[in-house]
């Protein structure tokens, strides 16, 4: 499927879907050494992100976020894209970085989540950002 | 985006390396926030100095290679380690290294060694109207609602992108237009305390839900440290950037003008029970448990505060087993140095602690017991990020507390 979408990082990647109904602060909220998501009250909390495309609002909280997102990237613990509901600068700039600093790509796009409603969690999906909009396939 | 001759220079590489690598982060954020051209910023408040791991040395470190400088004058917030004091910090040597080179990288970018959270209370204090990037929740505040200069709320690579180009994204509260208030508070009838401005931030900052709140019926401030209380509270249970308080605050010399003219898009009658219960939330231990430490400037302390200590600590005793700490700027610290008062501040007990605070350091480590504070911003914090009991209280109770070694109440202010 093809869907209009901002995209704030460009590229692309592939992974299980995690859809989160709740916004996350990477800061505080995720390991960057291990990829596990370390906010108790957060739904996914405890699961691993590494490698994952997740679906989330928007973000939440700390400017720190783009540290421990980028951190994340450098180190691998990263999830493999990140699809919001609106446009996050926070989680943008952290992806930003990490692509200018390590050549490691994040893709990061802004929608309307809604249009990924029909489907699963943990579905295999492989996807790529552009500037005005996000393909997705599902395997 | 529009940009100018400079910029466009700037973004080519034409003025450096350094500005073209700051410029081109700054205009993919641009997009990402829907700017369509950028500002020219007064200073700059960078909170780069933390270390959240590798990828902050290497962002800083990158900067420094290409012998970038920052374009306007650009104050540092606080950093890992007390360079003046380093036997505080409990962590360990890399932890130390690492949080020491940052402190150094920003350094050889032209950044100021302020090292503290309150810039606005330094000889950097922006004026009012200025366009300024700030990063640290407490200082966007004051100096949006206390000051009126402009600033969004930046943070991590982008402050110091916005320093390293002299430039910000021309949108949100850089933009009058978006500065009016949306969500009016009106307080009942109260006596002006310290503990009373801590209550309204925190409800203020719990209720606003994104809009920018008006606060109708606040008592004059005994000082603008109340209103630093007042906004470091609320920007920690609320992200709140800007208030506005009738009467008080630059931009809002009555309620129509705060306004703009429109109503509120929602009206919060506030009642004394609703302070109470904001207040109390502030504390997870209780009456009577034993106190470890104190905590004092969370943000930075100032130079009426340390009067303010400094003479309710004639005859004072500390309790033996009660640290009283007191975070401040190293600029403040020389101020107080040079007056005497600082060694009447340790003849009292207290500890001061300058570049760092012990809310982001692991100076409160492995301590047995309550910390209290009179910062409601630290209240908010300390239980999550340090694992530690906290107990909100006035300046007051927070000696009397240190005095008897466990939290003591003096009753309703």
């Amino acid at each position: 499927m093809i869907i209009a979408a901002l995209g704030l990082v460009e590229g692309d990647a592939a992974g299980a879907l995690a859809l989160w109904r709740a916004p996350l602060s990477f800061w505080g909220g995720y390991d960057s050494t291990t990829g596990r998501v370390i906010d108790r009250t957060h739904p996914a909390f405890g699961e691993t992100m590494a490698g994952r495309v997740v679906v989330m609002p928007l973000g939440r909280g700390s400017s720190s976020a783009s540290s421990v997102l980028a951190e994340a990237i450098r180190l691998g613990t990263a999830p493999a894209a990140i699809v919001l509901g609106a446009p996050d600068p926070i989680i943008a700039v952290g992806a930003i970085v990490a692509r200018r600093l390590y050549g490691k790509v994040c893709p990061i796009a802004a929608c309307d989540a809604a249009a990924l409603a029909g489907l699963g969690e943990g579905t295999m999906v492989r996807l790529t950002v552009a500037r005005d909009r996000l393909e997705l396939v599902a395997d | 985006m529009r940009l100018t001759k400079i910029e466009q220079e700037m973004a080519a590489g034409a003025r450096g390396s350094a500005s073209a690598f700051a410029m081109e982060i700054l205009l993919r954020y641009a997009e990402a926030v829907g700017a369509e051209e950028l500002i020219e910023i007064t200073q700059a408040h960078v909170d780069g100095c933390l270390y959240h791991g590798q990828v902050s040395l290497d962002f800083v470190e990158l900067l420094v290679g290409k012998e970038g400088r920052v374009a306007v004058p650009t104050t540092l917030n606080v950093g890992s380690m007390d360079l003046l004091h380093p036997h505080l910090i409990r962590a360990p040597a890399a932890e130390r290294s690492a949080g020491r080179r940052l402190m150094e990288g920003h350094l050889a970018l032209g950044c100021e060694p302020s090292f503290t959270c309150a810039p606005y209370q330094t000889r950097f204090r922006p004026r009012f109207g200025d366009q300024i990037a700030w990063a640290e929740s407490n200082a966007i505040v004051f100096a949006n609602s206390v000051i009126g200069a402009r600033t969004n709320r930046y943070g991590d690579f982008i402050d110091l992108c916005c320093a390293m180009t002299g430039r910000a994204p021309a949108c949100g509260l850089h933009i009058a237009a978006n500065r009016l208030g949306e969500v009016l508070f009106r307080l009942p009838s109260s006596p002006a305390t310290e503990s009373l401005f801590v209550a309204v931030g925190a409800l203020v900052g719990e209720k606003s839900a994104g809009r920018i709140p008006v606060i109708e019926g606040l008592p004059p401030p005994e000082s603008e440290d109340w209103l630093k209380a007042l906004g470091a509270v609320a920007a920690s249970t609320g992200s709140i950037a800007l208030f506005h308080a009738v009467g008080i605050t630059p931009e809002a010399p009555t309620l129509g003008e705060a306004m703009g003219g429109r109503a509120p898009s929602d009206v919060v009658d506030v009642t004394r029970a609703d302070l109470a219960a904001a207040l109390a939330k502030l504390s997870t231990a209780r009456e009577g448990d034993r106190l470890a430490a104190v905590s004092l400037g969370t943000p930075h302390f100032s130079l009426l505060e340390f009067e303010a200590l400094a003479s309710r600590l004639v005859g004072f005793r500390i309790a033996p087993h009660v640290e009283l700490y007191v975070n401040t700027s190293r600029e403040t610290l020389a101020a107080i140095t040079g007056s005497g008062l600082l060694s009447r501040l340790q003849a009292g007990g207290a500890t001061v602690v300058a570049d760092t605070c012990v809310y982001v350091t692991s100076i409160l480590a492995d301590l047995k017991g309550v910390v209290m504070t009179n910062s409601g911003k630290m209240a908010h914090y300390a239980p999550g990020n340090l694992g530690v009991d906290v107990a909100f209280g006035s300046l007051d109770e927070c000696l009397a507390s240190a005095s008897a070694g466990r939290v003591v109440r003096l009753g309703l202010e």
